[in-house]
């Protein structure tokens, strides 16, 4: 059963409303640890391996840009 | 820079490692982070075991009790050395090298050609670029690389950027000529403009060691170091690994004229099984011809990693059979480098217990 990106966000920092947040690295929600626990999920979510060379914090800075990342990895949602 | 050595062979490698094994699990206390997160970390990472000198050992030490080994098995003769190359970034002191504290506590001829390369991660094919130029002497025979690190007493417990990963040892390994006309190519990069990425602020001469250096400080990020300490900038790191590595080795391989998938190992240095997935995956390499398994069961033993893979994932294998192989160090310079060469047959091929 394939999960949403905010339901991954969830699990890695269950005590955030990522929703609420536009930066979630400027609002401290993720760092460069949670990022590459992110991107393991992502990846076995949607049976992609993200490029090394695009974890990168711009990638990651909301929903939108995290869903952009996906697209461009391969992933079909 | 490309580089190449004709009829030169690794005869055998021997990698020691201490006795004292921490555990993740048992470190996450010291961590200022909810242990659900250290654990989601574990396994991504494949951080569990490493090995960790104790008080006041010494790269001499592991190399001496290697070499030692050596001497009692007949697998190295106490004469025949003719050169001494030691790759560390933890010397037992500042003056002398490393190489000759070793050379005396073993009580080695006086022609012995010693030499001390500073060093980490990129260690060992930085290591073997020297030691097979100084195999280019007709008087020079048989050479002893020695790549060794402690650097678990260099890292903050309170670090968990750096703590959970780093693993101490020493390899020892046998190189000579080949009576083979055999072929070894070589790529080497630097970049020193990016230097603090990976870096012990004080305790040289730019900023001496003092009271001050060594009191822990909040890095903003919730781990506490101090300058004594070694500092690695973990996104940039990882980011010159997978911007710089790929291109590097493919550029070697095309360079020989090469196919990827004519290279049956690629032994890369052992940061973390993600990264080396990543880079395997970048490259189309299958992730069974680059073993990632070091830093699991070992740590991040600095140049020690890619003897590490050979000693530990090819142990019976390379001294019965020959593979064509890919090695690639990267990490403080910052510094990055690949060799393609044939190894096997090796007279010896193991991993000892410093107690």
């Amino acid at each position: 059963m394939m999960k949403t990106t905010t339901e991954i966000l969830k699990e890695i920092r269950p005590e955030f409303d990522f929703s609420a947040s536009n930066d979630f690295l400027a609002d401290g929600m993720l760092d460069s640890f949670d990022m590459v626990t992110l991107v393991a999920a992502l990846d076995k979510n949607y049976g992609i391996s993200i490029r090394g060379t695009d974890i990168l914090p711009e990638n990651f800075q909301n929903l939108q840009t995290i869903e952009t990342l996906l697209r461009n990895s391969g992933a079909k949602i | 820079m490309k580089l190449t050595f004709r009829r030169k062979r690794i005869s055998g490698t021997l990698v020691v490692v201490p006795a004292n094994e921490r555990s993740f699990v048992a470190d996450m206390k010291n961590f200022n982070f909810p242990e659900s997160r250290s654990l989601k970390l574990k396994e991504v990472m494949g951080f569990n075991k490493r090995r960790v000198v104790g008080p006041g050992v010494c790269v001499s030490d592991l190399a001496v009790f290697g070499l030692e080994h050596l001497f009692e098995r007949g697998w190295l003769k106490r004469d025949e050395i003719d050169g001494l190359t030691v790759v560390t970034q933890t010397p037992d002191y500042l003056i002398p090298g490393t190489s000759c504290v070793i050379h005396g506590r073993l009580g080695l001829k006086q022609n012995v050609f010693c030499m001390d390369i500073s060093q980490a991660c990129t260690g060992f094919v930085m290591g073997l670029i020297q030691t097979f130029m100084l195999l280019e002497q007709e008087s020079v025979k048989k050479v002893v690389l020695i790549n060794s690190d402690v650097l678990s007493r260099k890292v903050s417990p309170q670090d968990r950027n750096i703590y959970p990963l780093v693993g101490d040892a020493c390899s020892i390994t046998v190189l000579e000529r080949d009576p083979e006309d055999s072929v070894v190519h070589a790529a080497v990069k630097v970049d020193g403009s990016r230097a603090g990425a990976l870096t012990i602020p004080a305790g040289g001469m730019r900023q001496p060691h003092t009271p001050e250096t060594a009191e822990l400080e909040d890095a903003g990020d919730g781990n506490l170091r101090a300058k004594d300490h070694l500092f690695m900038d973990g996104a940039a790191i990882f980011n010159f690994v997978q911007t710089e590595v790929p291109p590097m080795i493919e550029g070697l391989l095309a360079h020989v004229g090469a196919a990827m998938d004519s290279v049956d190992y690629f032994l890369c240095h052992q940061p973390n099984r993600f990264m080396l997935e990543k880079l395997a995956d970048k490259m189309k390499i299958p992730h069974a011809k680059m073993p990632n398994s070091v830093v699991e069961h070992f740590g991040n033993n600095s140049g020690v990693t890619i003897p590490t893979v050979m000693a530990f994932n090819l142990r019976e294998r390379l001294l019965h059979e020959k593979f064509r192989v890919c090695l690639a160090g990267f990490g403080a310079g910052l510094t990055w480098a690949g060799m393609l060469l044939n190894i096997g047959k090796f007279d010896f091929n193991t991993i000892i217990e410093y107690k």
